[in-house]
Formats: structure tokens, C-alpha cells, sequence
């Protein structure tokens, strides 16, 4: 392990001071799975991990309006617990298959989301669950959209001091339902070659609101608004679906890497588009 | 390959297999380096040291987890079981008993973190069915085996303890 000093923050007033002081080499440090990781293969510039777990709202899970995840709580709470698996099925989709066992004992959303993969398997879930970022930091709070998080690949809104508290997931709507899935070539521990949520509200047949978002085929977790229009306000049939599927394909916009071709991306993220909208259709007329 | 940080030696205090232990590390210390290093665990096995081949495994305050992405500094005041809290005294855990009678390893380097692992399922779901034995092992990787004398190991065991011997 390269030289990295290791702070622990009792509050969220102490993380920020920490991680000012730290400057632009301190990071936050919550399940550790990618950061330990990157300061030991010097793939990022690490000097200092601010151990955010003591902090009480981080390791928090709160049910007001939807429910709020603080930024450290590991998977298996999230995914161990029966409200927010009734609730938000895309983001429990994806927090089963983020690394296996050990890693879901650890990882976190925060992490997930901070570490602004463009594979990142749990941020599709969240933009369609209309999943908001609370961030503290030296100017106070704010809020932040998880579609407008990611900046780039491993880059992010995230300012000097901000760190990620907790993710706040609305209410579902009624007669809504939501999905996720990813293709990889094996059956688990892989890194997405795309994946895909989906969220509908359906008012008999006709759909009155819908998300889909992708990954692992743009720069960063990808929001698609035209895969929406395409649905919106029209009853959900097999043309209405694949002219969304086809939004998706148009939007996608994929590197050729050992993982996948630009082609196959394309294709992937089209037919992952129409398998999410079909659960998630039946999970809304559920 | 200094980056001009110093860090500090720092006292961590845990229980570990049940004992307290108090030990002396350095804060950019892993748990696995604390483990192996420090502490003299070296059943604690490095393989990949990134958090994917499960060798390193460990049971942290109830929970399975890499100890090579846990650092040192961040265990104050927790629990951690390692292979080596597995047998009592000379009697071998039924975990152990059976990768030895059903043969279910071969060069051994990944077998501690396969039977720490197996013992957080076990913990967790004493009766796993074969599919949820394999998900809960998918991040225990063994090059040797092909892994199905390992998934009959666990099954086996858990019949063991279950008090269901065939």
C-alpha cells in the first residue's frame, strides 16, 4: 500500500473539515471496494481516506417521502430489507449482483455513485428511481439529481470538502413499476458490458410516466429522455416498446473494449431496454 | 515511490476468534497486511489483493468480507473470525472435515477463504440449496478444482451440522 493517512469523521460537520483539509488528495472512504483498491495501484492520487462510517446519518436508512440511504450503508442492508426491495425492485436488481458476497458486505451507493464508473451497475437504477444526491460541504448542503452526478468517466459535481451523505429515493407512484438488468457473458462477478433500468407509470394501458437510463455505453450513466417521449402518453405495446428500444440503441454511445463491441453495446442496450420496460410493466399492473 | 506522506503506527484493538487483541499497525496497513503481518494470521491468504478472488476472506462484526479492501485503522472495537477460529481446540470444524473426506482441494492457497466464506453462509442460511451455495461462493475463486467437490463439501457439512449424516 502506498503511504495513504487514515481519519475517522464522527459527524458530518468533522468529514467535511477533514476532507477541506485533506484537499484534493483526501478521499472519502466508506466500503472501500474501489478506493483501497485504486490507492494501492495508484490509480488515482490518494493521500488521505476519511472514514465516513461513524457519522450516524450515513449509515442511516430513513422512510419519510421514499426512503434515504445513507451513503455507507452496504448492500446487503439494502438489499435485506423487504420495504425498499417492495419499493425500488431496479435497485435491488442491480445491488445483487454488484461483486459477489464479500464485496456486497462492504460496498455502498455512495461508493458506487462517487466512484462514477460508466458501468457503475446500481446508477441507472437510481436515475430511474429518480434517485437525488445529498451532498454536504464547506458551502452547506445541496442536492444533486443522480442523471446530473457523473461528468465523465470516474469524474463527478463533487467539489473540494463535498462528500455524498445519503441517496433519497421518492415515493413510488401508484400503478408505477420499475426494473434493471445487465448482460455480462457469465453469471456473476463481472463488470456490466451494458445495462439498463427502467421505470413506468401506467394508467390502465396508457403509459403516464416513464424513465429508462443505460450503462456501460456513454462516458457516464445515461439518462435517455428520448426512450421516454416514445412512450409517454401512449398506450405500452410492441411498436410503443421498440420505438423506446430504439431511442435507447440511437442514444447509446459505446466504446470497443476487451468487454464488448460497439455493435454489440448497441444491439445490448436495445433489447435490455425492452426486457426492463416488460418487467417493469408487470410489475406496475401488479 | 514515496509520495512524501508519513504515516503513524497506530493501536488497534479487536476481538479476533473470539480472544481480545490489542496490536500495534501502521494506518496504510490493510486488514489482510494487519492480519498476516502484524498479528501472524497467515492462514489469511493474499491472491489478487483488488477484492475478487476471495482468498483473503473474513468474517467482520457477522459479515463475510475481503480483507484486503478493509483497511487496518477501520476494525477498532470490531469482531473478526478468521480460518484459524474455525476448529476447536483439535477438533475440526464439519466445514473442514468435509473438504478433507470429499476432497475439495488441491493446491489449498484459496481453501481458507472458501471455508470462511462457506462458514458466513452457513451462519447466515444453515440450510443453503446448491444454487444458493454457489451465488453466496461466486466471489471465491479456485483454480484447481472446478469447484463442484467444494459445493458438495458445503452441502455436505451443512447436513453434518444439521444432524442429518447419510
Amino acid at each position: 500500500m502506498q503511504a495513504v493517512k487514515y481519519a475517522r469523521a464522527s459527524s458530518i460537520g468533522d468529514a467535511i473539515k477533514l476532507l477541506q483539509e485533506g484537499g484534493p488528495a483526501a478521499r472519502v472512504l466508506a466500503g472501500g471496494t474501489d478506493v483501497i483498491v485504486q490507492a494501492r495501484e495508484r490509480r488515482r492520487d490518494i493521500d488521505l481516506f476519511v472514514d465516513i462510517k461513524r457519522v450516524p446519518e450515513v449509515m442511516a436508512i430513513d422512510f419519510g417521502d421514499g426512503v434515504t440511504i445513507g451513503a455507507g450503508v452496504p448492500l446487503y442492508q439494502i438489499y435485506e430489507d423487504e420495504r425498499i426491495a417492495r419499493a425500488y425492485p431496479a435497485l435491488i436488481e442491480s445491488a445483487h449482483v454488484i461483486g459477489g458476497t464479500a464485496i456486497q458486505g462492504r460496498a455502498t451507493l455512495g461508493g458506487n455513485l462517487c466512484n462514477s464508473s460508466p458501468a457503475a451497475d446500481s446508477i441507472p437504477a437510481m436515475m430511474v428511481l429518480r434517485g437525488v444526491a445529498n451532498i454536504a460541504g464547506p458551502n452547506g448542503e445541496r442536492e444533486v439529481a443522480v442523471d446530473e452526478f457523473c461528468t465523465g468517466p470516474g469524474r463527478n459535481v463533487l467539489e473540494v470538502g463535498e462528500f455524498v451523505v445519503s441517496i433519497r429515493l421518492p415515493q413510488p407512484p401508484e400503478h408505477s413499476g420499475s426494473a434493471w438488468q445487465r448482460f455480462i457473458p457469465r453469471n456473476e462477478m463481472d463488470i456490466a458490458v451494458a445495462n439498463a433500468g427502467s421505470m413506468l407509470v401506467l394508467d390502465g394501458d396508457t403509459v403516464t410516466d416513464a424513465r429508462i437510463a443505460l450503462g456501460a455505453v456513454a462516458p457516464t450513466p445515461l439518462l435517455v429522455q428520448e426512450a421516454a417521449d416514445a412512450l409517454i402518453g401512449r398506450p405500452l405495446t410492441d411498436e410503443t416498446i421498440a420505438a423506446a428500444a430504439a431511442a435507447s440503441r440511437a442514444a447509446a454511445n459505446p466504446i470497443d473494449d476487451m468487454r464488448g463491441s460497439v455493435k454489440q453495446r448497441k444491439h445490448l442496450t436495445g433489447v435490455l431496454t425492452e426486457r426492463t420496460l416488460r418487467t417493469a410493466a408487470e410489475r406496475a399492473r401488479a | 515511490m514515496s509520495n512524501g506522506v508519513t504515516t503513524q503506527r497506530i493501536i488497534i484493538n479487536t476481538t479476533i476468534n473470539g480472544e481480545p487483541r490489542e496490536f500495534l499497525a501502521d494506518e496504510r496497513d490493510s486488514l489482510l497486511e494487519a492480519l498476516r503481518e502484524r498479528i501472524g494470521l497467515t492462514g489469511v491468504k493474499e491472491g489478487c489483493n483488488n477484492g475478487n478472488c476471495g482468498a483473503c476472506s473474513v468474517i467482520l462484526d457477522g459479515r463475510l468480507v475481503n480483507s484486503c479492501v478493509v483497511m487496518a485503522a477501520e476494525v477498532e472495537g470490531s469482531e473478526i473470525t478468521t480460518v484459524e477460529g474455525l476448529a476447536q481446540a483439535e477438533k475440526l470444524h464439519p466445514l473442514q472435515q468435509a473438504f478433507l473426506e470429499d476432497a475439495a482441494l488441491q493446491c489449498g492457497i484459496c481453501t481458507p477463504g472458501f471455508l470462511v466464506s462457506a462458514k458466513a453462509l452457513l451462519d447466515h442460511n444453515p440450510h443453503p440449496t446448491e444454487d444458493e451455495a454457489r451465488f453466496w461462493l461466486a466471489g471465491n475463486l479456485c483454480r484447481c478444482t472446478g469447484y463442484d467437490k467444494i459445493i458438495r463439501a458445503v452441502l455436505h457439512a451443512a447436513d453434518e451440522m444439521n444432524g442429518n449424516a447419510g
